[in-house]
């Protein structure tokens, strides 16, 4: 099988007045229709790395890679009309923050229905009818109500399962979950991840989930990448996330407080200047 | 011992909105009382209550023996401090680390500001290299740093914490944690720690309350809660909730 997408030597840098800053420096790595965790501290390049995927790095950014491929289509020269076609279309992204990331002068309803009518030629009935359906594929019980909300009147719970159903609603490919969950709580996080893992499975989506939670992402995904100063440090299996190797991929693991676990005080992420090599 | 911090029967009111239904809770002084539920559940509500930053409508808190009225007077914010959940809201933007750390110091009269300062810095592990910043040119554990150095530059004796470490990576949590706890090891402090994460409070208190809906779900100390001893259901949803997501639950 050809997989979805191929990044290979990815470099996203940022010209700045105190010299170049290399976000993301050399990343590569291939996906097919499974789920991929991106994993790391803040600033070290998970984001930029998503980000550039879909085409949202600023324009001041310089980006190369040997490769950038999503099912034949070359990322890198495809022209921005191409891109913004596939972008929301094939390609979705998650944010982070429910609160920041919707219009906060449009209803629910009419932003998941703007989605829609971008890529596809439908009847606002039928628009209409369709962004219904996927408010309670994202288990909204009164989904008519929601769609008339504007964001502030929602929780932040409700407003991330708006926003999965925007980006699920023109049927992407592609899936690119930046931090979705963080802002949430406990267990609001799991009844998103609950749906998030559904959805992705009936459609044979494949996920890009980027996160600081290692443990989190290793029980949701099923190949983990870690990365360090802009680089891969360790790509395993997620299942195979105790036999880690690399020592800030264990720090990464260790130093989450555990229910249980006496230690104090907590382990410290150490960060050795040589892992950036 | 002494008891730091005792609510008894507190009802927070907004408008026609309950948010804390007659919460009773005692807190001995040196002791770490931890807060958890879900968001709404009125964890944040009571705390702020504490600080005078909520409209109680019954109830009395009484802190260090003393009862508080409906004003809370300048030693009553000597001996009570606050940090709040977000390192980027809670510090002036236009304002530099050591005009930060001054205000507290000249509002309550301190002497010796300078070396306070520098102590201060310190003592939440930044070095005077920060003093002369803003805020925007720290990280969000540094911020927190700052934050935590301002309510440690009066001398309180009782902490409040908001949720210090939920807008914060996991590995830099984990630095908070240890500061937070080195800090209370050295002062004696007493420490009232708001979270929705169960671990962050098994780690961090001795006691803890859980809340649902403004009210009382059931009081726990740490090492019940480890044991898995625990009455009521709803705690024992949060406790799976915190081992991650499983496909299929």
């Amino acid at each position: 099988m050809n997989p979805l997408l191929t990044v290979e030597d990815l470099h996203v840098r940022f010209p700045t007045r105190t010299g170049v800053v290399e976000a993301v420096r050399g990343v590569s790595f291939t996906l097919g229709r499974e789920r991929l965790g991106i994993v790391g501290e803040s600033g070290s390049g998970k984001s930029q790395t998503g980000r550039a995927i879909m085409g949202l790095t600023p324009t001041h950014a310089e980006i190369s890679a040997k490769r950038m491929e999503f099912d034949g289509i070359d990322l890198l020269r495809a022209p921005p009309a191409q891109r913004r076609a596939l972008r929301g279309n094939r390609i979705a992204m998650i944010l982070q923050d429910p609160k920041y990331s919707l219009n906060p002068v449009m209803t629910i309803g009419r932003q998941i229905v703007e989605t829609l009518r971008t890529h596809e030629k439908v009847s606002q009935a039928e628009a209409r009818k369709r962004a219904l359906a996927m408010l309670e594929a994202v288990q909204i019980r009164d989904a008519a109500r929601v769609y008339d909300l504007y964001p502030h009147e929602v929780s932040g719970g409700m407003g991330q399962r708006a926003m999965i159903a925007m980006m699920l609603v023109a049927g992407p490919e592609l899936l690119i979950a930046d931090e979705p969950t963080s802002a949430l709580d406990v267990t609001v996080q799991l009844e998103v991840l609950g749906i998030l893992d559904r959805l992705v499975r009936e459609r044979g989506m494949g996920l890009i989930f980027i996160s600081h939670d290692l443990r989190l992402v290793s029980s949701f995904c099923d190949r983990v990448i870690v990365m360090y100063a802009g680089k891969i440090v360790e790509e395993l299996a997620a299942s195979e996330l105790s036999r880690a190797e690399h020592p800030y991929t264990q720090g990464l693991l260790d130093c989450m407080p555990r229910i249980g676990a006496d230690r104090h005080p907590l382990p410290v992420l150490e960060r050795k200047p040589e892992w950036a090599l | 011992m002494t008891t730091a911090l005792a609510i008894d029967r507190l009802r927070v009111t907004f408008d026609d909105f309950t948010a804390l239904k007659d919460v009773s809770l005692a807190v001995e002084s040196g002791e770490s009382y931890g807060l958890v539920g879900e968001s709404g559940s009125g964890k944040s509500t009571l705390l702020r209550a504490v600080a005078g930053l909520a409209p109680v409508s019954g109830g009395t808190i009484n802190v260090n023996g003393k009862r508080l009225g409906r004003h809370r007077d300048k030693a009553f914010y000597r001996e009570v401090q606050m940090v709040f959940q977000d390192p980027y809201g809670s510090l002036h933007p236009r304002q530099t680390v050591d005009r930060l750390l001054l205000e507290p110091l000249a509002i309550h009269g301190f002497d010796n500001s300078e070396r306070r300062i520098m102590r201060a810095l310190d003592e939440v592990g930044l070095g005077s290299g920060f003093r002369f910043r803003y805020s925007h040119q720290l990280s969000g554990g540094q911020r927190q740093r700052v934050a935590i150095a301002r309510a440690l530059i009066l001398e309180p004796s009782i902490l409040l914490l908001d949720e210090p470490t939920s807008a914060l990576d996991a590995s830099v949590q984990a630095e908070v944690l240890n500061l937070l706890e080195q800090v209370r090891a050295d002062r004696k402090l007493t420490f009232v720690m708001v979270s929705h994460d169960l671990a962050v409070i098994a780690h961090m208190c001795d006691r803890l309350m859980v809340m649902q809906n403004g009210e009382e779900v059931e009081q726990l100390t740490a090492a019940e809660l480890t044991a898995r001893r625990v009455e009521r259901d709803y705690t024992r949803n949060l406790l799976v909730a915190s081992e991650g997501f499983r496909s299929g639950a």
